[in-house]
């Protein structure tokens, strides 16, 4: 069964997922990759504005090739989430709500997403142009100079994700592959 | 009598220009059949989904000639230079950087290259500069291959320096590990390229030359075949599946390289690419250009 989940999500929506459950989810969402962690994290520590505000936001770990004309956006699909790792418990600690990419977390990021309620959705990776058509809006907010690294902000409508790590740090990694090892381990039986 | 065969740097430009746009828009047959093989064999349900999903994301880039990855990767290049050719009109490394710079902006194509990687991450904003390798072959033509690469999988390929008592099960082992680690990270269900043998160098190259063996034919030598055949089947027992959430098939194709080798080592190189393993090659036949006598 897969839930619709529209954006943005408070603790109780937050608790209401569970690893493993396949969603749709709408709403507004902001792209960030390498560089921009880097810059949004230096401009909290400096006391500035960062691009967006962080409390309640949900970002998609992304760098989407150039637009076609005639396109909203360029083909958009996860980059590896783990390199925001060290980034990231300072943004759940000021309330980062959802994160969307691809790949393991830290055992730093899964514990602060479990004292902040927060949660880590998977997006197919390779699957690009599948994830470009679920993008209604597209506008870049900060940082152009980045190139694919820049800031986005983005209005998504059911894009096909997957709950990888959810609030109480279940994991569909450690779940799913155990679960298709026994599956094995039987049928060699 | 010796003959000199002419080739024009344009030539080589449009060739690599059309290759470059043909593997980032279109997965090769092989892989959307290695692709198709994997749902029909996969038994975890969410797998099979997502396995699905990448099959329609590879008809919808060929639909809507967009490219199947945003990460467009370097652009790596095998410049095959038939040694009785002359390539007229331009410098050909200038060439084949042209080439890329337009590629990458004609098909949208997203540019990835950082010029330090250190101090100062910027982006060259064209994608050169491009990974080139040449070699000079006997012959009069120019063969040209492109195989632009994402780093979501090369940044989990790993190099070992095994001893030759290692052997067989240290090879395993070697492969065995770096899918383990690479878990869902470089978007599996995968492809292994592994070089064996040789040295620190040509080992990683040679595993990156695996990965453009034809898809799914084992090697030629039947002891490396039978060895590609364990890894793939061990390998898909470690049960990560498509996008890491659990599935029966981890891995698609493994091709293995052997290099001759030092006395004292068994080098290991295991290139790990994604299921959008894009390739695409042309040759250039040259023209008779001019006649002379050796004298």
């Amino acid at each position: 069964m897969v839930k619709e989940i529209f954006l943005p999500l408070d603790d109780t929506a937050v608790s209401a997922l569970h690893a493993g459950d396949k969603i749709l989810l709408t709403g507004e969402i902001y792209v960030a990759r390498d560089a921009a962690h880097e810059r949004i994290v230096a401009a909290i520590k400096n006391g500035e504005k960062p691009p967006f505000e962080i409390a309640e936001a949900a970002v998609y770990y992304a760098g989407p090739a150039p637009v076609k004309p005639g396109e909203i956006i360029g083909v958009i699909g996860p980059t590896t989430a783990g390199r925001m790792d060290s980034y990231t418990p300072f943004l759940l600690e000021r309330g980062l709500r959802v994160m969307i990419g691809k790949g393991k977390r830290s055992a730093e990021v899964v514990e602060a997403m479990r004292k902040r309620k927060a949660v880590y959705l998977g997006a197919a990776g390779g699957a690009a142009v599948l994830l470009q058509s679920s993008v209604a809006e597209a506008e870049t907010i900060a940082w152009p100079e980045l190139g694919p690294e820049a800031v986005l902000r983005l209005k998504i409508k059911q894009m096909p994700l997957v709950v990888v790590i959810d609030c109480e740090g279940n994991s569909l990694y450690e779940t799913g592959q155990a679960a298709a090892k026994m599956l094995i381990a039987e049928t060699e039986r | 009598m010796n003959k000199i065969y002419e080739i024009k740097a344009d030539e080589i430009k449009s060739l690599a220009v059309s290759l470059l746009l043909k593997a980032n828009i279109q997965l090769s047959e092989g892989m959307k059949q290695l692709v198709r093989n994997a749902r029909e064999a996969e038994k975890m349900p969410l797998a099979r989904e997502i396995l699905a999903d990448l099959a329609k994301n590879a008809e919808l880039a060929e639909e809507k000639q967009l490219p199947m990855c945003q990460d467009c990767g370097l652009a790596v290049i095998f410049a095959e230079i038939g040694q009785d050719v002359h390539i007229t009109g331009g410098d050909i490394t200038e060439t084949l950087n042209e080439a890329v710079r337009e590629a990458y902006e004609k098909g949208f194509l997203r540019k990835s290259v950082d010029l330090d990687p250190l101090f100062n991450r910027e982006n060259s904003k064209d994608n050169t500069p491009a990974v080139i390798h040449y070699s000079i072959v006997p012959g009069s033509s120019v063969k040209i291959t492109v195989s632009p690469k994402g780093m979501g999988s090369e940044n989990m390929s790993r190099l070992f320096m095994l001893k030759p008592s290692d052997g067989i099960s240290g090879v395993l082992n070697a492969v065995t590990e770096t899918v383990e680690k690479a878990g869902a990270n470089p978007c599996p269900p995968i492809v292994l390229g592994i070089g064996i043998g040789g040295n620190f160098e040509t080992v990683a190259l040679a595993a990156k030359k695996a990965l453009l063996k034809p898809e799914g034919k084992r090697n030629t030598d039947e002891r490396y075949a039978k060895l590609e055949e364990e890894i793939i089947s061990r390998c898909n027992k470690l049960g990560i599946g498509a996008a890491g959430y659990g599935g029966t098939v981890t891995v698609l194709d493994a091709h293995i390289i052997a290099l001759p080798t030092h006395i004292a080592g068994l080098p290991v190189a295991v290139n790990v690419c994604c299921h959008a393993l894009r390739h695409a090659e042309g040759t250039i036949v040259g023209r008779a250009a001019e006649v002379f006598s050796d004298g």
